[in-house]
């Protein structure tokens, strides 16, 4: 009975069984981009930056169709490109960070949305909206894959520089050189994940698996390495739960997935830990010292 | 003796707008030395000079042999991010980061060093306090820590004993003497007068120009106080390039 439930899909159907290793993978290289993200407080930063990539993805499918490697190449380049000039603006002028993004996001946007009605729209590109999580193949697979091994490398490497820049940037700038570029380079990654998540979950829903994780584990973890582990178990424990609930229920499973992260979300911000509002509400007798 | 920071002719300041104006002198090594002078006067902009977050409008700041590793500067208002979810002995450990930079690992040694420095300022006991639990001091005292474990030649403290209490200010200068005693060179900006006269040899009266830079009590002075009191802050848009040739 159990098994028929939560093993079996799995087991019997291959596209589940991909779906699956895509999220897992997803869900790995997300969750701790997510919580750097939310700590910088860059959680909007993003969802501009989905919007950035998809003009860049729309551009490669126009020209090669659905080709993963035309989409791919399209979308880095899109969100490479809005990442790094919004980086240098910020960085060269008083611009703030958020200011600036806004701008060439809405440009790219503009570009992207411009491209595809000269072009003539089509109904695949419903697919490039949504993803298609349960079609990926090995290729894709592999893509996606790849980006989470680059992305846990990568942040192992950066790690030390990219937490000091959040907590104390200035001290940063004091002893070392290293600010500017682990700014870009985890710009970089953000960009990466982003298009990892559009192959199997879309443009608008690639966020998803990245801010909810990490907001959640921000209800219940008071130290980075935690709040990193508890977001990349909701991501896991997310797609499993989504899954399966997209197979047994009928319903698309991107959405499925995300809504899943949604109700770990729901509870988190009631009785979390960490400035839960029942927390909050009841903080019990105060202590004596 | 030997000259750790020579200012020659120095101007720095903001949208060609002196806020330092035309200073030259010299900080010897292991010199104890204050900076005074009233708000707007050009304290901090001097330190953000002497370790490059600001590039001079004229003059220039010559660091005889210091690599820019051997300073050490504390902000007035450092941009930490005090609700970011790190240790008091994590940031601590950043002191470390020239010896041990992106990737060295924090050993047993270091770990023992870490916990000396939070003893030291008063703090132990605290390791595994987040930061965003600290008071204001305890946050003064935890930077002071990392300062201690930075091991620098040189150490630029801008006002940092500005809403500290009296306790925690005793405490921290004591540090500050102990670098003193250790030949470190340390310059300070202060507006605590009575601390400048007792504990720093040297000062430097700054009121956008030098008003004056020697022993502290010919400093110090009645008529030197009041010159630097009648400091204009406010810059004129209309002011004309300034003349004044260096020699």
């Amino acid at each position: 009975m159990v098994y028929d439930f939560l093993i079996a899909p799995f087991v019997e159907f291959g596209f589940m069984r991909r779906a699956l290793i895509g999220t897992l993978a997803l869900a790995l290289g997300a969750g701790p981009i997510g919580v750097f993200l939310m700590l910088r407080r860059m959680s909007l930063v993003g969802d501009a930056m989905a919007h950035a990539i998809l003009p860049g993805a729309a551009l490669g499918f126009l020209v090669a169709g659905l080709n993963l490697f035309a989409m791919t190449a399209g979308g880095i380049v899109a969100g490479v490109l809005v990442a790094v000039l919004t980086g240098l603006v910020a960085r060269a002028t008083g611009l703030k960070e958020d200011a600036s993004l806004a701008t060439f996001y809405l440009l790219s946007l503009a570009l992207g949305v411009t491209i595809v009605s000269v072009k003539g729209t089509n109904v695949d590109l419903l697919h490039v909206l949504f993803g298609s999580v349960l079609a990926l193949d090995d290729p894709t697979l592999l893509l996606i894959g790849s980006i989470t091994s680059v992305t846990l490398v990568a942040l192992a490497l950066i790690y030390r520089p990219l937490v000091l820049e959040c907590v104390d940037p200035g001290f940063l700038r004091s002893v070392s050189h290293a600010g500017a570029p682990v700014h870009l380079m985890f710009l970089a990654l953000v960009v990466l994940n982003l298009v990892a998540g559009f192959h199997a979950l879309g443009t608008l829903l690639a966020v998803g698996l990245m801010m909810l994780p990490a907001a959640v584990g921000r209800f219940w973890a008071r130290d980075v390495t935690t709040m990193i582990v508890g977001a990349v178990a909701t991501g896991i424990a997310s797609s499993v739960i989504g899954l399966l609930v997209s197979f047994h229920a009928g319903v698309p499973s991107g959405p499925a997935i995300i809504l899943v992260a949604g109700a770990f979300y729901v509870p988190s911000v009631l009785f979390g830990r960490v400035g839960g509002i029942v927390r909050q509400l009841f903080p019990g007798r105060h202590l004596e010292a | 003796m030997n000259a750790v920071l020579t200012f020659r002719d120095l101007t720095l300041g903001y949208d060609r707008h002196p806020a330092v104006h035309h200073l030259s002198g010299t900080v010897e090594e292991g010199a104890l030395v204050a900076v005074v002078g009233p708000n707007g006067a050009g304290k901090s902009t001097l330190f953000k000079g002497v370790v490059g977050l600001l590039k001079p409008l004229a003059g220039r700041v010559e660091l005889g042999n210091l690599r820019p590793a051997d300073i050490a500067y504390l902000p007035q208002a450092a941009e930490i991010d005090r609700s970011f979810p790190i240790t008091v002995f994590d940031m601590v450990a950043m002191g470390l980061w020239r010896r041990r930079g992106l990737f060295g690992g924090v050993g047993r040694a270091d770990r023992a060093k870490i916990e000396e420095a939070i003893a030291a300022v008063g703090l132990a006991g605290f390791e595994a306090r987040p930061i965003a639990t600290l008071s204001g001091g305890q946050m003064q005292r935890t930077l002071f820590a990392r300062l201690l474990l930075q091991d620098a030649r040189v150490i630029l403290l801008d006002e940092p004993f500005t809403a500290i209490d009296a306790r925690t200010a005793g405490d921290l200068f004591a540090l500050v003497q102990r670098w003193h005693a250790e030949r470190r060179t340390v310059v300070a900006a202060l507006h605590d007068l009575e601390l400048v006269r007792t504990g720093f040899p040297q000062t430097l009266l700054l009121a956008r120009e030098p008003v004056a830079w020697g022993a502290t009590p010919e400093v110090l002075t009645p008529a030197n106080l009041l010159k630097a009191r009648r400091m204009c802050e406010a810059f004129d848009d209309s002011a004309a390039a300034c003349a004044h040739q260096a020699a």
